[in-house]
């Protein structure tokens, strides 16, 4: 085994997985979330560019890559370039633990889970960062509400992938999908950690209802408000990367992974994330928004003591059954 | 092996920062630059932007952070306790409920002396 | 050979952003060069074989205390840009104070008898860890949940002094 070449393989896979998700997650992704919005509105979504509006994307950011670099003078020039890349980097990271397949996963973790947790974690300062660089009100306070909001909805998240490593034995992501295969999918045995699960990501993402801290008729775009063209599509992909990733760990954790009868296991692995974002993004365009001080009451005072219940009754009926 | 992994943590942070700033590194390339005072004003709704930018301090936002530090923490105890305690039978799930009631309290207090209100 | 070199670069990065950390002007890049700091600590506790307190050291220090810290600096009336000075009139004593520190330190740490392992270091794996805090360390894992308690109630209690 030569450090070379291994390098070199880790060099090939950051740059498939970093198109994969420029392609399925961003272009696709935002595509399919402005169709589905249009069809839950009874509206068609683009459909000019391509066939059936397939191309859309790819137009939108041939313009944004051609949009010029503004940044407001007041704004700190070294943090105000970084923190998106702070963003886009830990979107990508959090794809490392994600089994696409048996043996399709950039690398199995032994503390996958934590990885997992840790890397959306490093989201939080990207975005905190992001508000206060570009020196304005309104990013600011969009920053520091949705830094906020995301470590409150950190614990919950937490709570959910502690249940689930419970009854699987493992931290290993690969190995969770691998117990998925004795004691069927864990989206049955687990059922309200599926459902704190997908409420902490929803939170986690920034996405409606959870989307205060960038609502555009609060706080203007909140801490996006003064970043414009490429940096604002970096931090899209970020979001976009992170929410793909919780869809996919929710597929990882709750629906199986990639098992599956007939179809290849990269297929079926496919088709259940993207039933996950299907469902991420339904509840977009159908929920109204809470105000900041239910979301954090939410997670708090009732996901927070419910996950932590809900881990002492998986460990009761494991210990004494 | 465990070097071999995060070696691949690494390439990934590193390579995968490289092309995240490959589209602002085109951009800067490509872009017009026409530089214009008012491009580079604060945006404030339309209005010439008055004062610093700073937000009134809030101690509510530290309080959120300090506990969920704590709770970060424990949660960090829970993930090994997790994947070994089914083979270290019932004293483990009774060592881990006091660890938990004790925590408990802890948010409970926390909820009645308000810390947890954001208004 | 690869150990080494992964030493090397994982030092500097740490060294680097503390130096940072420590002598820059500009509070918020300051604290934003934490970041680095405790991923290059992260990578020094895997080259000691402890991947999950490395997990761990991302997702507290890198996720949850910088966080902490940016609230702190940002909440702050001087916060936005605040340019502090970093040094003071006796620098040269200083340099000469750290100087003959660091000869010391040096001169003592290598010629300190350190135990050489046999053969590698043991996996400090999260479920040996586990084991290890629910059998041998149980007393410790308890009094640590009161530790938090504490900690919880204190900070509460301070905090809402203020009001």
């Amino acid at each position: 085994m030569s450090w070379g070449l291994e390098i070199v393989k880790a060099v090939g896979l950051t740059i498939a997985v970093f198109t994969f998700l420029a392609v399925v997650a961003a272009m696709l992704g935002v595509l399919l979330e402005r169709k589905i919005g249009g069809w839950i509105q009874s509206r068609l979504g683009p459909k000019h560019v391509g066939p059936q509006g397939l191309l859309q994307t790819v137009a939108d950011t041939i313009k944004l890559l051609q949009k010029e670099h503004i940044a407001p003078r007041a704004a700190d020039t070294a943090i105000f370039n970084t923190a998106p890349l702070i963003v886009a980097v830990a979107g990508l990271l959090d794809w490392i633990v994600i089994p696409f397949g048996p043996n399709l996963i950039v690398r199995d973790l032994n503390i996958g889970v934590v990885f997992f947790a840790a890397m959306a974690s490093l989201t939080v300062v990207g975005i905190l960062v992001g508000g206060f660089a570009s020196n304005n009100k309104y990013s600011l306070l969009g920053g520091l509400r949705s830094a906020s909001q995301m470590i409150s909805y950190e614990l919950p998240l937490a709570t959910a992938l502690i249940a689930v490593a419970m009854q699987a034995g493992t931290l290993s992501t690969l190995g969770i999908v691998n117990a998925q295969a004795q004691r069927g999918w864990f989206v049955f045995l687990q059922f309200p950690a599926f459902v704190i699960f997908l409420i902490a990501a929803t939170a986690e993402v920034n996405r409606v209802p959870f989307d205060l801290p960038e609502a555009e008729s609060e706080l203007v775009a909140g801490y996006f408000s003064e970043y414009t063209g490429m940096r604002f599509a970096l931090f899209q992909l970020g979001e976009y990367a992170e929410m793909f990733a919780m869809a996919a760990m929710a597929t990882t954790l709750f629906l199986g992974g990639w098992r599956g009868p007939i179809l290849p296991p990269v297929i079926w692995f496919l088709l259940k994330m993207y039933l996950i974002v299907f469902l991420l993004m339904w509840t977009r365009w159908t929920f109204p928004r809470l105000r900041l001080d239910q979301l954090l009451n939410l997670s708090w005072k009732l996901l927070l003591p419910a996950g932590l219940i809900w881990i002492l009754i998986t460990g009761f009926f494991i210990t004494f059954f | 092996m465990l070097l071999l992994d995060w070696l691949y943590v690494g390439v990934f942070a590193v390579v995968g920062l490289g092309m995240a700033a490959l589209p602002m590194a085109i951009v800067w390339a490509l872009a017009p630059r026409v530089a214009h005072a008012q491009k580079r004003l604060t945006y404030e709704s339309g209005v010439v932007p008055f004062g610093q930018a700073w937000a009134q301090f809030n101690v509510r936002y530290y309080l959120f952070g300090l506990i969920f530090v704590i709770f970060d923490v424990e949660v960090i105890y829970l993930y090994p306790w997790a994947i070994v305690f089914q083979r270290l039978g019932k004293f483990a799930f009774v060592e881990m409920l006091i660890f938990l009631t004790i925590l408990l309290i802890g948010l409970a207090y926390a909820w009645r002396k308000g810390a947890l209100e954001w208004a | 050979m690869g150990e080494l070199a992964a030493f090397i670069i994982l030092s500097a990065i740490t060294l680097a952003s503390a130096v940072v950390v420590v002598t820059s002007g500009n509070i918020v890049r300051s604290a934003l060069s934490l970041v680095p700091t405790f991923l290059g600590v992260t990578g020094l506790y895997i080259l000691l074989q402890a991947e999950f307190v490395a997990g761990i050291q991302v997702l507290i220090y890198a996720g949850a205390i910088t966080v902490l810290i940016l609230f702190v600096i940002m909440l702050t009336e001087g916060g936005t840009g605040l340019r502090v000075r970093q040094t003071n009139e006796q620098v040269p004593l200083s340099i000469l104070a750290a100087a003959v520190l660091a000869v010391l330190l040096v001169g003592v740490l290598a010629q300190a008898p350190w135990p050489r392992a046999a053969e590698l270091l043991p996996q400090y794996t999260a479920s040996g860890i586990g084991e290890a805090l629910l059998t041998n360390l149980v007393l410790v894992f308890e009094v640590t949940s009161l530790v938090l308690l504490v900690a919880l109630m204190g900070a509460i209690i301070v905090a809402r002094r203020e009001r």
